[in-house]
């Protein structure tokens, strides 16, 4: 006894009516069409911008947009892969903060707040990268093998490395940092800052990947019915471990950058990114639930809060009401992603 | 490249085990090549197992599959067995997220390379148009209805170049004219040499579509046999066997004056059942009998306030409780065994005696406190009376066996000495004492005035019953009063004899 019979029996097109191939043909259609479904809010928001303060075109204005929100878009490049699988990783914004500091820390010597090994600087980014990997994969232990609660596991993960970057670090803020290691944060190619052009590389990869591999899809197939996926060859554990290395590896990337653009690794770096990565991923169509999203979605997601975010301070408003404004237009911009798309949000 | 003398698929002396329970004992089957054959039984007669076995998803502890006389792939060898058999399970292995193009050819979309989109829809529509399955390639699965979804399964099932597929209750999840398309593509299927192995829990399909059936019986082979020459009769008596002594009935004599306790009124829930009557008088047992889609459950579950209906009334102990409110309707003197005891019935982590109150909670204290000492005294004449096996009232139900887990749940269904009962699937899965003694608590009831509706796919559980209803396609077609035989009422339930 199953219940699958809640499906309605009114869905269009029964089988033999020619009906089915016409009103199919719209479904995809629209189906494109809720993919592109921010754009039309993004250019609201430049010509609303524009309106409100003529600085805001200004190629230097809206590059500072972009650098400001590369960080944000990595992680949720990295939550939006691991939410479309069907998980969840809460534990990507202490890895910003805890992947630069303890790399930094085994470059650095005692005197600046190093731990005493001093290793040459040149290993800085892959240790950084590989830190960011090794966290990841870690979940991916605890989540696959042991069968946790991604949930939870990423919670404790969260408290747990920003833990260690405080104890690693003893609350200070690390300064003297090598050259190379800010390189990739504040460097400038093609007269563009090089963490745009990252971020840029980062999604076209990921959006073909997921639009056209079949690895890419079966990140898909595991996020929409897993036993389905397994049934089909689709070696799910081994992808969703790849997956979870995936966000910590992009994470580490996006503590680079930010260490980068600040010049220094502050003891609360990432601190409180989380909730933005989720308002982002959901409000540009990524499904809690698994399954269901696109990796530009995604992205025009990150760059509506980046737009919004840009427009409060331009517009002059203070200070201290800008957070609650923006978590209100995080509110009304998830209940009109509600209304559009139909479906209850889980 | 095959013998052609033997035959499509044969599974030989295959014996299961699975812990202490017997799946398959020493049973098998053999499938002529073009043949549609079917394979019947009652619940837990191993016909799951084999499709486990026949689709390489579970070894059998002894005994061989041979395909075309040759034998099984490997275990591991998951493409050596989906070129030999497909099978329509039935869950759903369609991904609703992805269109329909995407789930005929998941994880085979390309090889190394990049996907073509407009190659892989090119690709989905000469394998939909090949089995005449008209869907649009690029629609989402997710949008489409049950029958397409199942169509999809076949013509997957059928790409990866299997002849031999089974079909496991296809027709359990569709109404009628979907039931009569699938027939025809079935025999459409059969025309182009596929062969076929079909399971049903109605055998009237069988006889319109099969032309060989096998019958198992407690993981056993009981025979195998051409449809044409095997009567209904003969095909029933072969599944239900010799009734085995089960729990005896108590004599119990109905007062045709009593009030009635609960009952319907013209009630219908759209793809359930329709323009149901029921009356239940105190002291009377009702019993609900009919297939897994017959609407039983639904309907038990619409008189309890678990479904609000889409038309009709629900009276309990002569006043109408809020449609779709279960607490309405225990308020008004209902108590509920529900269907499954793990999602439903209990409260795992909270003790037998919390879980047995939980209804009567208010009554335990003043002013919304619960009263331990009150609690526990009430807990422990329940254990008492249901003979519950526990080190004490305070033990967590997570921890007792099925049977005494079922104990509190009817205990608790009992604890306001309510004036209807209804009891769905009360012995799933318990031994034979532990159905004596919820068997037995029922007709407790009965004598203390209680009226009750039973619903039940074991026979031996509705022996209890003062009459049975039998649903068919959501319907009650028959009523029949005490003394009937298990052969009677499993042709009625099966649809064979709806007379």
């Amino acid at each position: 006894m199953t219940q699958t019979t809640v499906t309605s029996p009114g869905s269009p097109g029964s089988p033999g009516s020619p009906k089915g191939r016409t009103s199919g043909g719209g479904a995809v259609r629209l189906a494109r069409f809720r993919d592109l479904a921010l754009v039309p809010a993004i250019v609201l928001l430049v010509i609303v911008g524009a309106l409100i303060e003529p600085a805001f075109l200004s190629g230097d204005n809206l590059t500072n947009v972009l650098q400001q929100q590369t960080e944000l878009s990595l992680l949720v490049l990295a939550e939006a892969l691991i939410l479309i699988a069907g998980k969840f990783d809460l534990s990507l914004e202490s890895t910003v903060g805890l992947a630069p500091a303890l790399a930094v820390g085994l470059l650095i010597p005692v005197s600046a707040g190093g731990l005493g090994f001093e290793w040459p600087a040149a290993l800085g980014i892959p240790l950084c990268l590989l830190i960011g990997a090794a966290v990841g994969a870690f979940n991916g232990l605890l989540i696959l093998r042991f069968k946790l609660s991604a949930f939870i596991v990423t919670l404790g993960m969260l408290i747990v490395l920003r833990g260690l970057q405080i104890g690693l670090t003893g609350g200070q803020n690390l300064f003297a940092l090598p050259e190379s290691f800010l390189y990739l944060g504040n460097a400038r190619w093609l007269g563009l800052p090089a963490s745009i052009w990252i971020c840029a590389v980062a999604y076209a990869v990921g959006i073909v990947t997921l639009g056209y591999f079949r690895h890419g899809r079966s990140i898909y197939a595991i996020g929409g019915n897993v036993d389905a996926a397994r049934a089909a060859g689709v070696r799910t554990d081994r992808v969703l471990w790849t997956v979870f290395v995936i966000g910590g590896l992009l994470a580490a990337l996006a503590g680079l950058l930010m260490t980068g653009r600040l010049g220094s690794v502050a003891a609360g770096q990432g601190d409180g990114m989380i909730f933005t990565v989720f308002a982002a991923a959901v409000i540009g169509g990524v499904v809690l639930d698994g399954g269901k999203g696109t990796l530009f979605g995604a992205l025009c997601g990150v760059l509506v809060l980046g737009l919004i975010n840009n427009i409060l301070t331009l517009a002059g408003v203070s200070a201290q009401w800008i957070q609650a404004i923006y978590g209100g237009i995080i509110l009304i911009a998830l209940m009109l992603a509600r209304l559009t798309s139909g479906k209850a949000q889980e | 490249m095959s013998d052609t003398s033997s035959p499509a698929v044969e599974a030989r002396n295959i014996t299961k085990r699975y812990g202490p329970t017997t799946a398959l004992d020493d049973a098998g089957i053999t499938i002529a090549e073009g043949e549609t054959h079917a394979l019947v039984g009652r619940n837990g007669a191993g016909k799951s197992t084999l499709v486990s076995i026949l689709t390489g998803l579970q070894r059998p502890d002894a005994g061989r599959v041979l395909f075309a006389g040759r034998p099984a792939p490997a275990p591991a060898d998951r493409d050596g067995w989906r070129s030999n058999v497909a099978c329509v399970y039935q869950r759903s292995t369609i991904i609703p997220t992805l269109t329909v193009a995407e789930n005929l050819f998941l994880n085979r979309q390309a090889g190394r390379g990049a996907i073509n989109w407009r190659a892989l829809r090119a690709r989905a529509r000469d394998l939909l148009d090949q089995y005449g399955v008209r869907v649009d390639a690029g629609r989402m699965a997710g949008d489409l209805d049950v029958e397409q979804r199942q169509l999809l399964e076949i013509a997957r099932a059928l790409s990866f170049g299997a002849r031999f597929i089974i079909l496991d209750e296809p027709t359990a999840q569709l109404d009628g004219p979907a039931i009569e398309r699938l027939f025809e593509r079935m025999r459409a299927l059969r025309a182009q040499g596929v062969t076929m192995m079909f399971i049903s829990h109605h055998l009237d399909e069988v006889y319109r579509v099969c032309q060989s059936v096998t019958v198992f019986r407690d993981a056993r082979h009981v025979l195998t046999s051409a449809v044409a020459e095997l009567p209904h009769d003969e095909l029933v008596s072969a599944m239900t066997g010799e009734a085995a002594a089960g729990y005896q009935a108590r004599a119990r004599a109905t007062d045709a004056g009593a009030p009635v306790v609960l009952g319907a009124e013209k009630l219908t829930l759209a793809g359930r059942y329709h323009d149901v009557d029921l009356s239940v008088r105190a002291g009377e047992i009702v019993g609900l009998a009919g297939s897994g889609s017959s609407g039983k459950v639904g309907l038990a579950e619409t008189l309890v306030g678990l479904h609000v209906p889409d038309s009709g009334t629900v009276t309990v102990n002569g006043t109408r409780p809020r449609p779709g409110d279960v607490s309405s309707a225990l308020r008004a003197g209902l108590g509920f065994v529900p269907r499954d005891r793990h999602k439903e019935g209990f409260v795992p982590l909270l003790s037998i005696a919390e879980n047995a109150t939980l209804p009567i909670a208010h009554k335990l204290g003043r002013f919304g406190a619960v009263s331990p000492s009150l609690r526990r005294a009430k807990g422990e004449r329940m254990i008492e009376e249901l003979a519950i096996a526990t080190t004490g009232p305070a033990q967590p139900v997570g921890d007792l066996s099925g049977g005494n887990a079922q104990k509190v749940v009817m205990a608790r269904a009992l604890a306001d000495e309510p004036r209807a009962l209804v009891v769905i699937d009360p012995t799933a899965g318990v031994d034979v004492r532990a159905k004596q003694a919820l068997l037995g608590a029922v007709e407790d009831a009965a004598e203390r005035g209680a009226g009750a509706v039973l619903v039940s796919d074991e026979l031996d559980d509705l022996r209890i019953c003062d009459r049975v209803l039998v649903m068919f396609h959501g319907q009650v077609v028959k009523e029949v009063p005490r003394g009937w035989s298990d052969a009677d009422l499993v042709a009625v339930m099966e649809g064979v004899d709806a007379r």
